[in-house]
């Protein structure tokens, strides 16, 4: 078979697992990015002993415990505490300050997956002196990362990255003053996470929960098509109170969305925007 | 399919299909680089995409090097871009590229591959499932073996690759990497490539 007939017909393929994934447990990957998805659900067809998508198909329509291990195939991003400093950075010097006038505030982490960004803010939250007047919306689609992100625990070996990310980040404190290492992980405070609220959200199929002041949600429309970022981006912009900021990932954008003219530049070279005055 | 042609300008007219040009390197494959993309002419018909293995900065300064020397457009990849004939794309550091549908471009900061990120594995994968046999593959010097298994991939649908004689490569563990994978990929210099380029189709300029 001519190797151009087989791209096509994974494509078919792709397509109508999708389909069936939704029909089926009503999660919806069809505005998904389809290139990033094609490489995961090769790599899992390894795992799941399949030879063709249509096998794991049938599989997973029928048991939804493959269901559940392909969901970790096609949601879970890793992240890094602090990953990309200067946003954090950028945060504390220009966003803050204007958070700071607020009585109360509420963040939203959208796709927290598992958690690291949720528990750097609210260290960055807690130095500034905000943490006891702050509550963080932590939502994803994927319950098993929800889990792991609750816990607030992770590999010791990942802890000198995270250190040196949060040194980087203008962090006012020592990291460890916030975790116990045993057993080769490291446990954040529960203090932290009595300031967090971990719930399952979709992108894609639900709706705006609460008012926040800041949105935060990096690296996760890049896995998105444009017709689903522009939902999120929409979603982002109704949360949102007036004048209320959105930090997106280093390489995503407002500018080229149904959004452009919801958002004004805040922090350009940190992807931070700011909601636009409604007039 | 013909046997492999021996000049290059026989390469350029079985190019008239090609929609679309992928190029990955590593170490020392910026002197090639140097060679290859002025030699790219005015009106290219096809879309140029590359990955590079550099340190993970926020910013690369790639796309303002090569922007001067170079006939084409030349940018960093944006996400849900469309690619654009005669347009040069280089890949963001510490974010994968692939070509997605549409053709479009795409990032994700998915787990490295082959220890890279971006990983050229993965741009000519997606590349291979997206353009076929419209896609040409060049992979030059470079001190790891990511992009062989790419470049088998883009071979297996009908594309036609390039590699960088592992002789003229400062660092030659890719390039023979690459050959002993994918034993059709015509092993040239960067000054032979560079040739090719110069042969490749344009759409007549106003």
């Amino acid at each position: 078979m001519p190797t151009q007939n087989k791209a096509h017909i994974e494509d078919i393929e792709q397509r109508l697992l999708l389909d069936a994934i939704y029909h089926r447990y009503h999660y919806d990957f069809r505005e998904y990015a389809q290139a990033s998805l094609k490489r995961r659900l090769r790599t899992a067809l390894g795992e799941f002993d399949c030879r063709t998508l249509s096998q794991l198909q049938d599989r997973v329509l029928h048991d939804p415990s493959v269901f559940t291990g392909l969901l970790q195939y096609l949601t879970v991003q890793v992240s890094d505490m602090f990953r990309d400093p200067s946003y954090f950075l950028a945060l504390r010097s220009e966003v803050v300050p204007i958070l700071r006038t607020y009585p109360s505030i509420k963040v939203w982490v959208a796709g927290c997956s598992t958690g690291e960004e949720v528990y750097s803010l609210a260290i960055l939250l807690h130095e500034e002196g905000l943490l006891d007047r702050s509550l963080i919306y932590a939502t994803d689609i994927n319950p098993h990362a929800l889990r792991a992100a609750e816990q607030g625990v992770f590999d010791l070996d990942r802890a000198a990255a995270f250190t040196a990310n949060h040194a980087q980040s203008g962090g006012r404190s020592s990291l460890s003053d916030y975790y116990t290492a045993r057993y080769g992980r490291v446990v954040f405070d529960k203090a932290l996470r009595e300031h967090m609220v971990f719930s399952d959200h979709s992108l894609s199929t639900d709706s705006v929960f609460a008012e926040v002041h800041l949105v935060s949600c990096r690296n996760v429309l890049i896995y998105f098509e444009r017709d689903l970022q522009n939902r999120a981006l929409g979603l982002f912009h109704d949360a949102l109170v007036h004048r209320g900021f959105l930090g997106l990932g280093s390489r995503e954008s407002v500018r080229f969305s149904a959004q452009a003219d919801g958002f004004d530049d805040f922090v350009l070279a940190d992807r931070i925007y700011r909601k636009k005055a409604e007039l | 399919m013909t046997a492999r042609a021996p000049d290059p300008r026989a390469d350029a007219q079985a190019a008239a299909s090609w929609d679309a040009i992928v190029i990955g390197g590593s170490s020392g494959a910026i002197d090639a680089l140097n060679v290859l993309l002025p030699a790219l002419p005015a009106g290219l018909r096809a879309g140029v995409v590359v990955v590079l293995h550099l340190p993970c900065d926020r910013r690369s300064l790639l796309p303002e090097i090569f922007g001067y020397r170079c006939a084409l457009t030349v940018l960093e990849a944006q996400d849900q871009q469309p690619i654009q004939p005669g347009n040069v794309y280089f890949a963001p550091p510490g974010y994968h590229l692939l070509v997605d549908r549409g053709p479009r471009l795409a990032l994700s900061i998915d787990p490295p591959v082959n220890f890279s990120r971006p990983s050229i594995d993965v741009l000519f994968q997606s590349a291979a499932d997206c353009y076929g046999d419209r896609l040409l593959g060049v992979l030059l010097s470079g001190a790891n073996e990511d992009g062989a298994e790419g470049l088998a991939a883009i071979q297996a649908a009908g594309g036609r690759t390039l590699v960088q004689s592992p002789e003229s490569a400062p660092v030659r563990t890719m390039p023979d990497a690459a050959l002993a994978l994918v034993p059709a990929a015509r092993a040239l210099t960067p000054d032979e490539i560079a040739a090719v380029f110069a042969q490749l189709p344009t759409r007549r300029l106003p």
